[in-house]
């Protein structure tokens, strides 16, 4: 079982690699840009929020929008391009628990969420000199977030019979979903009905517990931002494997 | 000697109501080179495909060396390797990649894995590609990669559905003659192929499949030798003189140096050619007008 979870996962990390200039190398960019232009130009107009500098306040975000997007983006794409080319025959023809192939492709994902969060934290500690309130709170929500949109992106591959399905979520409900996770802002600075909508968003959590590990402040406890994760995490682990030994869109 | 595969009421209906398989028995002896036979759409892929665990079965059993399926899933899976008709493997990815991957699956350590993909490779003529991606390959090394790919676990049961699809005829007979090998060894091989020719020269026994249904399991020879005619041309190196017209058998002259012939079972190629010979008529050369499987295939799954 060990041999065949190894498979999978060294598979999966050959594959972005080998892409490097479409998987690793651009959400640097990105992020330098991001960073560039709303921490550094237009941050020193907006001022403190939660009462540190706006380039500090932001950067936290701007680190886990990439961990999500990327973990996301690796598990749709490879897990939906095997359905496309016929290579998940390769696994279903093998003596391999649904557990593992589901575990073996949310370690890619992880892997390169990962991968990259680390890259934009490097490429970020060039401009930016970051103070890490607790690097075990910064590890555990990036872990976890990584863990949690891998398995969104793999039940969002199994359900997608095209390429356009495995664009739709990332665009319009994930994006959107990020942005007004508190991202960009303080959920504190917006209406109370918002901030109460904006509680229902779990991004929210992992963006508030990620800025907690860095600033040492946060608007909801790191308690709750970890077991929101954690609920969410089981509730979509279970549907994948359900979805998987079903063989939905897999098997007929 | 066991069966390497028995199928008992085997039926599949697809979502789409499509009823593919209604109630199929086979059963399959170890050792055996096996051809299972079939039009386009008669259930041979889908059988395939429930065996190896890419479809549900709708009811039915299926052992594998006297595994039940059913409750020995992987066990049956290490037991059988597939080629199959479609290329199923990731185009971007290196060759050499795909075999250890493969063998991954099975619980085969890659350290292991790489010599025995070596090994496969340089049987397959594909040695020197191994770094290359999938995609970079021709149809017909696209074609070896997957028999190397389904080997990669060593398994006793190889199926191959449409292997020669593409290949070039050099090629197609180095693979008979692997597979002849592979089968000497005690591999079981299950064949699916649209070449009759393929399926004659290679199989001891056969199940033609038709409409979802095995309509004749048998051995190849006693299936031969229901063919009641057989159909030659006749070359000879000389102009032809007139041909006689009352004969034992049909004779048409196509050219001034050939014949069609149509012998019924009672006469046999030899008592035709000395037949011909007391009339004056010398043949260097006999062919089959037509390959005798596919003369049995056709009446057989047109109802004849």
């Amino acid at each position: 079982m060990w041999i065949q979870y190894k498979t999978i996962v060294i598979k999966e990390i050959l594959r972005f690699s080998r892409i490097w200039v479409q998987t690793l190398f651009p959400p640097i960019i990105t992020t330098s840009l991001y960073l560039l232009i709303f921490g550094g130009l237009m941050g020193e107009r907006i001022g403190n929020m939660q009462g540190v500098d706006y380039l500090h306040f932001i950067i936290p975000g701007i680190i886990l929008m990439t961990v999500i997007q990327n973990s996301y983006a690796n598990t749709v794409a490879s897990f939906f391009l095997a359905k496309f080319n016929h290579s998940i025959e390769e696994l279903l023809v093998s003596p391999v628990s649904y557990w593992v192939i589901l575990l073996g492709y949310i370690s890619g994902g992880v892997a390169r969420g990962l991968t990259v969060g680390l890259g934009v934290f490097i490429a970020v500690s060039f401009f930016v000199d970051l103070q890490i309130y607790s690097m075990f709170i910064v590890f555990i929500i990036f872990l976890l977030t990584a863990v949690l949109f891998s398995l969104a992106g793999f039940i969002n591959a199994i359900f997608a019979q095209s390429f356009d399905d495995i664009s739709i979520v990332p665009t319009f409900i994930l994006m959107p979903m990020i942005y007004l996770g508190g991202m960009f802002y303080s959920i504190e600075i917006l209406p109370m009905f918002w901030q109460n909508l904006s509680k229902f968003n779990p991004i929210y959590y992992m963006v508030d517990g990620f800025r907690m590990g860095f600033l040492g402040s946060s608007t909801t406890s790191i308690v709750e931002s970890i077991m929101v994760l954690l609920t969410m995490i089981i509730l979509l682990g279970l549907l994948a494997f359900y979805l998987l030994k079903r063989g939905i869109n897999i098997k007929t | 000697m066991s069966n390497a595969l028995t199928i008992k009421a085997l039926s599949k209906i697809y979502a789409n109501d499509f009823h593919a398989l209604k109630g199929i028995d086979l059963s399959i002896k170890e050792g055996d080179f096996f051809a299972l036979l079939g039009s386009n759409g008669a259930g041979k892929t889908t059988i395939i495909g429930i065996v190896c665990g890419l479809l549900e079965k709708t009811a039915g059993s299926i052992s594998v060396l006297g595994l039940n399926q059913d409750n020995s899933a992987y066990e049956v899976k290490r037991l059988i390797g597939l080629m199959p008709q479609e290329f199923n493997f990731n185009p971007f990815e290196p060759i050499e990649e795909i075999l250890i991957n493969q063998a991954g699956y099975h619980g085969i350590a890659r350290t292991h894995a790489k010599i025995y993909a070596e090994i496969l490779l340089k049987r397959m003529e594909l040695w020197d590609k191994r770094l290359d991606m999938a995609k970079s390959l021709s149809g017909g090394m696209k074609r070896r990669l997957m028999l190397a790919r389904a080997l990669i676990h060593k398994p006793k049961i190889l199926i191959l559905d449409e292997p020669s699809a593409g290949v070039d005829v050099e090629i197609r007979r180095s693979m008979w003659a692997f597979l002849r090998e592979l089968n000497k060894e005690g591999v079981t091989i299950i064949l699916t192929t649209h070449y009759l020719e393929e399926a004659e020269s290679l199989c001891r026994n056969i199940a033609i499949v038709d409409n979802g249904k095995v309509i004749e399991q048998t051995s190849m020879k006693r299936l031969l030798s229901k063919v009641s005619q057989q159909t030659l041309i006749l070359e000879s190196g000389e102009k032809l003189p007139q041909i006689p017209v009352k004969l034992d058998f049909s004779v048409t002259q196509l050219d001034d140096y050939s014949l069609e012939v149509v012998l019924e079972s009672t006469t046999s190629i030899t008592q035709a050619l000395q037949i011909l010979g007391e009339h004056g008529i010398n043949i260097d050369h006999v062919r089959s007008a037509q390959n005798r499987l596919e003369t049995l295939f056709l009446n057989l799954t047109s109802g004849k």
